[in-house]
């Protein structure tokens, strides 16, 4: 693996850069060294240690938030990217007292043990939820021509890329199906 | 991860002209492959040309009835696409079932077709690899080859292309737009790729840092009738064991026309001419699609873990076209 410097954070001005975006509607300044993912950004550098590092490979979905509305995986984004853009992570899900709908469905349906990967599967279903509503269909979508139906094939191939080590998979499909029917 | 200058170009001459000003410089489009080959040392740029905010993100319908894709459409909404999904159901299918659904809103039409093969040797530093390190060996050839190449594959390199996006596109004739500092030029999808041969390091027929600016599809109304199986070890979120894209044009019961390709067994996607031929003019049946397949399949070499790719081959080829050719009867 390589080593030395290439393990340090630089601050050299060639290796880094100074860019602003938005997160949970808080605008931020950052000079990051270009290596720096959104992971990480959020993580050592705001304080926001909701999205969590599983594989930092884009395998685990634990990881998972939004980008201007779309879900995608922080560990691959590289934060330099991300200049005027916005971010919703799961800190900015509902307000600091409140459970947002999906939220309180977790609890309620017990969607998960040990919580490491709740904060993406969160993240991970609420934009789901706003694909479905676009139409989008999904690779288990019989009719690419109608609109895609919430069965539970569907929420489990439209939440593949989030991985539950705990097994929570059959309360974590309750918990995103009974959201879905009261939207 | 090696530090590296980041450069977000102004216009594809920009970016174009700062891929032949420095050579180890890369183009990051949604970054899915590239980023994590950088993590892991595999690619070790001096230089990030962003190309993710240049105008390359519409799809435009073209006045002969074709499809202009533009080289950043993200995979998600190029899949969702209505026009894709009605006219070239064979691509939405391809593209749904690749990756996971934070990954396809990232990753882009250009970088699916330029990302680097999962071959495990090439992904770990510590090992022979030809394709990482020319000269180094091959270290997957007599390894844990399960998931590596059974056709076209050379002494030097035993590794797959794993696009599945590739696949559907080899059997809609795709054609890639490519610019380099002589301009702009069109590539066959079928000459894009390259066999490893003595030279595994070069995946494509591109001249370094030359960029893909969009894929257009001609105009093909027998792929309404279309669409891609994937055979994998889990139902989802996983690279193809096997895989077919399939157009299928029925005439009666009479095979009018026929488009295969298969993904997951050689260096490029395999576009099934010979398979197409023994089926083109006769009537429809499973037993000759099963030996149209055995053709095509003929030049196979297996390695010593993956002889299971040409049954499965067959099998999925045999289940896809009979779908197609049922619901052409109904």
């Amino acid at each position: 693996m390589p080593g030395g410097s290439e393990n340090q954070t630089t601050t050299d001005e060639r290796y880094a850069s100074r860019l602003a975006l938005t997160v949970n509607d808080v605008p931020r300044e950052l000079t990051l060294d270009n290596r720096t993912t959104l992971l990480d950004t959020l993580r050592e550098h705001l304080d926001l240690t909701g999205a969590k590092k599983g594989c930092d490979h884009g395998q685990c979905g634990s990881c998972t938030v939004l980008l201007d509305g779309q879900r995608v995986k922080s560990c691959l984004t590289l934060a330099v990217t991300l200049d005027g853009r916005s971010v919703l992570t799961v800190e900015g899900l509902a307000g600091p007292d409140e459970l947002s709908p999906l939220q309180a469905a977790f609890i309620a349906h017990d969607a998960f043990q040990c919580g490491y990967c709740t904060p993406g599967q969160l993240c991970s279903a609420r934009a789901m939820l706003d694909e479905v509503d676009q139409g989008w269909p999904s690779a288990v979508t019989e009719d690419l021509d109608a609109p895609a139906e919430l069965t539970d094939a569907e929420i489990r191939e439209r939440m593949a890329g989030n991985l539950c080590r705990c097994a929570a998979y059959p309360h974590i499909v309750a918990a995103v199906r009974e959201t879905a029917a009261v939207r | 991860m090696k530090p590296f200058r980041y450069h977000r170009p102004a216009d594809v001459a920009d970016a174009v002209a700062v891929l032949a000003a420095e050579p180890q410089a890369a183009y990051l489009a949604g970054g899915t492959n590239l980023v994590d080959l950088m993590k892991l040392g595999v690619q070790r740029p001096d230089v990030l040309v962003d190309v993710n905010r240049l105008p390359l993100d519409t799809v435009e319908e073209l006045p002969d009835g074709g499809l202009r894709i533009g080289a950043t459409v993200r995979n998600s909404h190029l899949a969702a696409h209505p026009t894709v999904r009605r006219d070239y159901p064979v691509l939405t299918r391809a593209l749904l079932a690749a990756a996971s659904g934070q990954l396809r809103n990232m990753a882009t039409t250009g970088g699916n077709l330029l990302q680097r093969t999962r071959c495990p040797y090439f992904q770990d530093t510590s090992k022979a690899c030809n394709k990482r390190d020319p000269g180094s060996g091959c270290a997957a050839l007599h390894g844990v080859n399960r998931d590596l190449a059974v056709l076209d594959w050379s002494e030097q390199c035993v590794a797959t292309n794993p696009s599945d996006m590739a696949v559907a596109l080899a059997v809609l004739d795709a054609v890639v737009e490519v610019h380099d500092t002589d301009g702009v030029r069109d590539v066959p999808l079928a000459d894009l790729y390259r066999s490893p041969g003595a030279h595994p390091e070069r995946e494509t027929t591109l001249a370094r840092g030359a960029l893909i600016t969009a894929v257009r599809l001609p105009a093909l109304p027998a792929a309404r009738r279309s669409t891609y199986l994937k055979a994998r070890d889990r139902a989802s979120f996983a690279f193809a064991a096997g895989s077919v894209a399939a157009v299928l044009d029925l005439d009666g019961d009479v095979i009018r026309d026929v488009r295969l390709a298969y993904g997951a067994l050689a260096h490029r996607p395999w576009r099934a001419y010979r398979a197409e031929q023994e089926l083109r003019g006769h009537p429809f049946s499973p037993e000759l699609v099963a030996r149209a397949a055995d053709a095509e399949l003929a030049e196979a070499r297996p390695l010593s873990e993956n002889g299971f790719k040409l049954p499965l081959t067959r099998s999925i080829t045999v289940r896809v076209l009979s779908g197609l050719a049922g619901r052409a009867q109904s």
